[in-house]
């Protein structure tokens, strides 16, 4: 029984002269789950905020889009204005939405009480009594304890997957036909994202509405799609059943997403991806006991000084030609722990021995051992955020070359040519070296960086979450880049992540990380198959599947 | 774009944004984004005028400032006619204006200036200077001529009127100019030099320095500012020369001013401190000095260029004020402020509203000013978030 309840036609949406989305056509069926993937920049949030009529100031200049096709009087949201009374209608009361951030989502001086009863009131004709009820019910629905304190605190109280329960919970609040849901959990943890995945599924199976599922994780469209509808430059370019797309799929770009993302499985003992390190390797980099509290003063009269232990005790090795990554979730301490082995942070106590060649091993947490010895042209550090970690103000040519200046032992032209030689190697053209870095995308600017950290022949090199901002099938590309850099020049990596497929493709060893401690060290095959803490196990548990067939996230029969 | 890799082929950001775009140097994006500011572009030419006045005053003015006429004080402003008609009915394009016939009301004893149809001043560009009107270029060249005026001893030319003394408050105004301007200019060179210094300390050391700086800031702007200048000014000795009292004063105007701009400085050091690319300036091993000036301050000279132009119009308001209050500048210096002294007396002004031009070009300097602060505010950052 397929009763469409939403009936997308021909969707054109206009940014400008740029057609954003072009001629988008899809149906959701009632009670099931559409997820819409695609990369950044392919149209499909655009499409969603299309279908709410907030997709200003984009215009909708072509298609239809008929809410309940088969009722008698179905609406068709195109033919309304965007601040019309029946749009407003509508949002909220017959399709909710869910953001990708709820913090910015989330008034920060309302309570969440006030901003649930506020929609209840608006779209149902009920006393403010009876709506306050109705708020608490629905915090108790998303599983938010203690619904009737909670009722009254404001959003930055909560976590972020409790705000996130909370948007739900408001966007749930009038019982809508449609749910849509843009990256709801791409800005949570791991283990936070398996639960609000179960409990839209819950939800879903309770009040049988359909949900519109917008996420760029194929892992999340494994775990818990219907259908799927795949999205590149702004067009639809397949749908089918989750089972086809991920077995079966049609379009080349298709293939190439389900690829890339297939690379990331955590199941199995094969090896992690690139050329091994040799089968007796000499230790590298030995860090001992790093402690790191950050302090805090408060008060003005009365000082108090408040204390976050951010690293206790934490030792890890890294060998040569090995790869070493470090997971655990947003807190846990992994980038402190990178950050005070390279000294941008100052660690407490610990020491972390850096073998260098014959001599005698250094340490390099003494203040100012790194930059004194040169060392830091040993050990290079590329950052997670593109977008932040290259100066917007200095050409691409100047950025790589900075560290060569500093070394002060090639000349002018020299240095040129170094950078077109590094650009070259990281797959970037050397005409480009005269450009800014806002001409380049993400992960162009991500290959940049690893020029900058190749720049002065590193033997380590520390990735702080260096694909984590990054589109699937870029991120695979750059771990391979990494993995060619590593034959080519024998590095060693030490990879900050926090998504374990892609640790587990790169990484020898794995440490896990939880609340500034060591939870365990081991292999990536034995700690992803055979996990020896339950924190660990948390962790692997919450990772979503890479096909259909091993979802195990929700389960299957009777959602409790 | 070349891709070894095939990136392109994925990412939509990358194909988007390869356009020419990327050949681009923030110089060209800057202008680019000022350049759509149609408003800020319309102020700087504005400002642009009013500073060619300032500096070429001697030579644009008409009259003599300082000329003293015994018969035409309080003299209405006069309206330039084009069309020169005659007797028999022809007509010739020769600008003029009419000269002034006084009438006494016998009653009253007021005199009334009208209109006289018979004197015609003719308008000629560069008349001779007239005996008695010395005039130097920036203290410096004699002038023979000047830009536009009338000819011969009795003529006049008073298109603004004339005050209390009968001198022509046109060729005031664009005396005025130049020190009201440059008040501003100056006062915010010396706020600057101490905002940069101290703020970019504060922010660039932090910790106890911070904090003594800027508690040091919030109490000099807890002062109230018109008390605190009317002190100052109060203390400057009697027998200062104008040019004296003329830097005494920007230099207490700049002592308030900086306050605004250290702030500034300090919390863009605090927020690039954390940027990414400073930390990774630092791993490669660049210099302290080094990463402020390569690596921070270019971040941010746009937005200091662009808070200091918003802090001018506060210096030249502040200047008026003192100079208005009497506790400024002081005739024979002549400013903005100073001519509206003039229109401190009700009588005066109700007989001659035209006292208060110096007002209109105060008022549409300052806009022009804050018009353009904007401006280059959002053209500061091209990589800001509607790009």
């Amino acid at each position: 029984m397929t009763r469409p309840v939403l009936q997308v036609r021909g969707l054109t949406v206009r940014f400008d002269k740029n057609e954003v989305v072009r001629g988008v056509s899809f149906d959701l069926n009632r009670g099931e789950t559409l997820c819409i993937v695609g990369e950044s920049g392919s149209g499909k949030s655009v499409t969603s905020k299309a279908i709410m009529r907030i997709a200003k100031p984009g215009r909708i200049v072509a298609g239809s889009v008929l809410l309940r096709p088969d009722d008698i009087e179905p609406v068709d949201i195109t033919a309304h204005d965007d601040d019309s009374a029946a749009m407003r209608e509508v949002r909220g009361g017959r399709i909710g939405m869910v953001f990708q951030e709820p913090m910015s989502s989330l008034s920060p001086v309302h309570t969440i009480g006030q901003q649930i009863i506020e929609t209840i009131l608006l779209h149902r004709d009920v006393t403010p009594a009876d709506a306050r009820a109705e708020a608490i019910e629905s915090l108790r629905r998303v599983q938010i304890p203690n619904p009737e304190r909670a009722i009254d605190q404001y959003a930055f109280e909560f976590s972020g997957g409790m705000r996130q329960r909370a948007m739900i919970a408001m966007a749930l609040s009038c019982s809508p036909d449609v749910l849509i849901a843009d990256e709801p959990t791409t800005a949570l943890d791991v283990t936070t994202q398996a639960e609000i995945l179960r409990l839209i599924k819950r939800l879903q199976a309770e009040s049988g509405m359909s949900v519109i599922f917008i996420t760029h994780d194929m892992g999340v469209v494994a775990e818990i799609a219907d259908r799927v509808a795949v999205m590149y430059q702004g067009e639809v370019v397949e749908t089918g059943s989750v089972d086809d797309i991920f077995h079966n799929p049609q379009d080349a770009y298709t293939r190439k997403l389900i690829e890339a993302s297939s690379k990331f499985t955590i199941i199995g003992d094969h090896d992690r991806g690139g050329a091994l390190p040799s089968a007796n390797p000499r230790t590298l980099l030995d860090v001992r006991d790093i402690d790191l509290t950050f302090r805090k003063t408060e008060g003005f009269l009365i000082r108090k000084v408040r204390e976050n232990r951010a690293l206790s005790k934490v030792s890890i090795t890294l060998r040569e030609g090995e790869n070493l990554g470090i997971v655990g979730e947003s807190g846990s301490g992994k980038t402190t722990l990178v950050r005070a082995i390279v000294g941008l942070l100052q660690a407490d106590s610990g020491a972390a021995f850096y073998h260098r060649g014959a001599g005698e091993p250094v340490d390099l947490l003494k203040r100012g051992a790194l930059r004194s010895l040169g060392l830091n042209r040993e050990i290079r550090m590329i950052f997670q955020d593109p977008f932040s970690s290259l100066n917007p103000r200095m050409t691409v040519e100047q950025v790589i070359a900075e560290p060569l200046l500093m070394e002060k032992k090639l000349s002018k032209p020299q240095i040129r040519e170094r950078v077109a030689e590094l650009l070259d190697k990281v797959g970037l053209s050397a005409e480009m070296m005269s450009r800014y870095p806002h001409a380049f995308s993400g992960g162009q600017r991500q290959r940049i960086s690893i020029a900058r950290a190749l720049a002065v022949n590193p033997r380590i090199v520390i990735a702080d979450e260096a694909t984590s901002a990054l589109d699937g099938s870029i991120r695979s590309q750059i771990l391979d880049l990494m993995f060619d850099l590593q034959a080519e020049l024998g590095l060693s990596y030490i990879f900050v992540g926090h998504d374990l497929g892609v640790v587990r493709y790169f990484c020898d060893r794995i440490a896990v990380m939880r609340q500034g401690e060591l939870v365990e060290l081991g292999t990536a095959a034995d700690i992803c198959q055979r996990p020896q803490a339950d924190y660990t196990r948390a962790l692997i548990a919450a990772v979503p599947a890479t096909r259909p067939a091993d979802r195990h996230l929700i389960p299957k029969e009777g959602l409790a | 774009m070349v891709d070894r890799t095939g990136e392109r082929l994925l990412d939509t950001q990358g194909a988007s944004n390869a356009g020419l775009e990327g050949v681009e140097t923030q110089r060209q994006l800057v202008l680019r984004a000022f350049r759509r500011h149609k408003l800020a572009v319309f102020s700087l030419w504005v400002l642009g005028f009013l500073y060619l006045v300032a500096l070429f005053a001697e030579f644009l003015a008409p009259h003599n400032p300082h000329e003293v006429n015994a018969r035409f004080t309080y003299a209405p402003p006069q309206v330039i006619r084009f069309i020169d008609t005659n007797e028999d009915g022809g007509w010739a394009f020769r600008p003029h204006v009419l000269g002034y016939k006084v009438e006494v009301d016998p009653v009253a004893l007021r005199r009334t200036f009208l209109e006289d149809p018979e004197a015609k001043y003719y308008i000629h560009f560069l008349p001779e200077m007239q005996r008695g009107d010395e005039r130097a270029l920036w203290g410096l060249f004699q002038l023979e001529h000047h830009f536009v005026g009338v000819d011969g001893r009795r003529e006049v030319m008073f298109l603004l009127g004339t005050d209390r003394l009968g001198r022509d408050l046109f060729s005031r105004l664009i005396y005025g100019t130049r020190v009201t301007l440059s008040i501003g200019l100056v006062g915010i060179a010396i706020s600057l030099v101490l905002g940069v210094l101290i703020g970019g300390s504060s922010g660039y050391y932090g910790g106890r320095i911070d904090n003594l700086i800027q508690r040091i800031i919030e109490f000099i702007r807890s002062i109230p500012p018109i008390p605190l200048w009317m002190g100052f000014a109060a203390a400057l000795p009697r027998d200062w020369s104008p040019l004296q009292i003329y830097f005494a004063i920007t230099i207490i105007l700049s002592l308030i001013g900086w306050t605004e701009l250290a702030r500034v400085v300090r919390s863009r050091f605090l927020a690039l401190k954390t940027e990414d690319y400073v930390s990774a300036a630092w791993l490669d091993g660049v210099s302290d000095l080094r990463t402020i000036w390569r690596h921070m301050l270019p971040a941010f000279t746009s937005h200091i260029i662009a808070t200091a132009t918003l802090a001018i119009p506060g210096m030249i308001l502040a200047e008026t004020a003192l100079s208005f209050l009497g506790l400024g500048l002081q005739a024979p210096v002549i400013s903005w402020g100073v001519l509206l002294q003039e229109a401190q007396n009700l009588r005066a002004l109700a007989d001659a509203p035209w006292l208060l031009s110096p007002g209109v070009a105060i008022v549409v300097t300052i806009l022009a000013m804050n018009f353009l602060g904007d401006g280059l505010r959002d053209a500061a950052d091209p990589y800001g978030e509607n790009h």
